[in-house]
């Protein structure tokens, strides 16, 4: 899976992106509620202090939800079923994502599962993908 | 005139969908709009003229004023997805109330299904959802509005047969109703065997994709007593709105939405009636899991309540309380934002007037979403002023 939408940066996400391409899931967390936050935003949406920084985070998530979209569309050039996720990171936040590296099948997508982050080549741009952790 | 918004001093004196609902080439969206729009006024027995407010969620709100000759002094053109037509009857009723508008007109036309006369819909990849959920895959709503099922359903230890149940229940509905798009009877094997869409979602647990529209006029109880419909007025008692996250994976909480608890709760309250008062439901629902979440979130069962309700048969034909009583979103209609329709079959309820009529109908809650759970709307209707 390497065709489908591209995402274009904008000012406030493009750190975002750069670490993608850097082989590296960057988060903002907010520095007087020590809490990271997603999607990007120049503040933090519970205090909207600007004091916010970008960190690494370890890449580590849990399975809380997912679709398997047997229709993905147009926008792919592979109709293969895509595995539609939503993952809480070990920091806090959920994001949506794919996951790889598994069949797109329920048996093998146990809700719970832990997993690790990838990325995936998307353009000019890297896709974060998560599959299963080793040894999970 | 200065009154307030709830409590029946603001009615709906005309209520009309498009004379077809289905698959219509031959009607541009703009014209699924003023179609209605003419048939709502006639059905108020109101003259345009006296029409000084419009609303609509889109086009354009001055190309839909400006379509039926109307040169409005109040004007809205909140979107808020297939919620955005409870808000609007909502707005519509604040204004009339302050005196900004004396007759509001609200329309929907949605060439859902042929797609003519329809701007190009284009996701912006700047976006949040263009960035964060779009690559994935979540374009369509079947592939992303169902996303966080599977934590609300493990979280309950609901199955995908209580998905299929929500699907046999309305389908009750539309099996007597011409005008509903599905009508075939079927169990809950057969919801499960439909075509594969986005597990744990099959065909027939996706509403309908159609062409449609409806429309409504909205105006004073004081008025409305002196128009020919005055005997059919529906009069608004409550409301609420709200919205959410703009992204699903944003959700506050995967198994509740804020916005259905929040709005609901503010429509009781200014209706001041109770869930026990209530004959009747319509819930917004493009997907199965919607009338499951609204059922909980609005209060009219406890968390983890809501299959077994479903199952019991209570929101089918003869059932203690009748939900979404022309078939849904899942088997009567859904040109793309639902919302209308929604609040046309409880007019027509509360009017005595519906194909499948439920007996002694006095009050109608109504709940909506928009923008998958992005945004909710509510109202309680009432054929009694208060």
């Amino acid at each position: 899976m390497t065709d489908g939408p591209v995402p274009r940066p904008t000012p406030e996400t493009l750190p975002f992106w750069e670490g993608t391409a850097a082989g590296e899931l960057r988060i903002q967390r907010c520095t007087p509620c020590d809490e990271f936050y997603f999607y990007p935003r120049p503040f933090c949406p519970k205090c909207l202090s600007s004091d916010v920084a970008w960190e690494k985070v370890s890449g580590n998530a849990t399975l809380a939800s997912y679709n398997i979209n047997y229709r993905p569309g147009p926008a792919f050039s592979s109709q293969d079923p895509l595995v539609i996720a939503l993952v809480e990171l070990d920091e806090g936040p959920r994001m949506m994502t794919n996951i790889v590296g598994v069949p797109a099948e329920p048996e093998a997508l146990p809700l719970g599962m832990r997993l690790t982050v990838g990325f995936q080549p998307r353009g000019d741009q890297f896709l974060p993908v998560f599959s299963p952790a080793e040894g999970a | 005139m200065t009154t307030s918004m709830h409590g029946g001093n603001i009615a709906i004196v005309g209520a009309s969908e498009t004379e077809r609902v289905g698959v219509l080439p031959d009607v541009s969206m703009i014209h699924l709009h003023t179609d209605a729009a003419r048939r709502a006024l006639a059905d108020a027995g109101i003259d345009i003229r006296e029409v000084d407010g419009v609303a609509t969620a889109g086009p354009n709100v001055i190309e839909l004023a400006d379509q039926l000759g109307i040169r409005p002094r109040w004007v809205d053109g909140t979107m808020i997805g297939g919620c955005s037509f409870m808000a609007l009857v909502r707005h519509a009723s604040a204004a009339i109330a302050a005196g900004a508008a004396n007759v509001v007109l609200i329309t929907h036309g949605e060439s859902g299904r042929s797609r003519v006369g329809v701007p190009g819909y284009a996701p912006a990849p700047t976006s949040i959802a263009g960035q964060f959920e779009h690559p994935y895959g979540a374009l369509a709503p079947y592939s992303s509005f169902t996303t966080p099922v599977l934590a609300f359903m493990k979280e309950r230890g609901f199955t995908r047969e209580d998905l299929a149940e929500v699907v046999v229940a309305q389908r009750q509905w539309a099996i007597p109703n011409e005008r509903a798009q599905r009508r075939a009877q079927i169990d809950v094997e057969g919801v499960l065997n439909a075509p594969p869409i986005a597990y744990p979602f099959t065909r027939d647990m996706c509403c309908v994709v159609t062409d449609g529209g409806g429309a409504l006029v909205v105006t004073s109880a004081e008025r409305a007593r002196d128009l020919p419909s005055a005997g059919r007025a529906v009069y608004v008692l409550g409301s609420g709105e709200g919205t959410g996250s703009v992204i699903v994976s944003q959700m506050d909480d995967l198994d509740s939405f804020g916005p259905f608890r929040n709005g609901s709760r503010e429509a009781f309250e200014t209706a001041g009636v109770a869930h026990a008062d209530i004959d009747h439901l319509m819930f917004y629902d493009a997907f199965a899991h919607l009338p499951l979440y609204m059922l909980e979130d609005t209060g009219f069962v406890g968390k983890g309540e809501s299959a077994a309700f479903i199952k019991e048969g209570h929101t089918r034909p003869g059932g203690k309380l009748p939900m979404n009583t022309q078939g849904g979103g899942l088997s009567y209609t859904h040109s793309g934002m639902y919302g209308m329709f929604a609040i046309q079959e409880a007019v027509r309820q509360l009017r005595g007037e519906a194909v499948v009529q439920v007996p002694d109908v006095r009050l109608s809650f109504v709940q909506g979403v928009g923008f998958m759970f992005g945004a909710g709307g509510s109202l309680i209707l009432s054929n009694q002023p208060a």
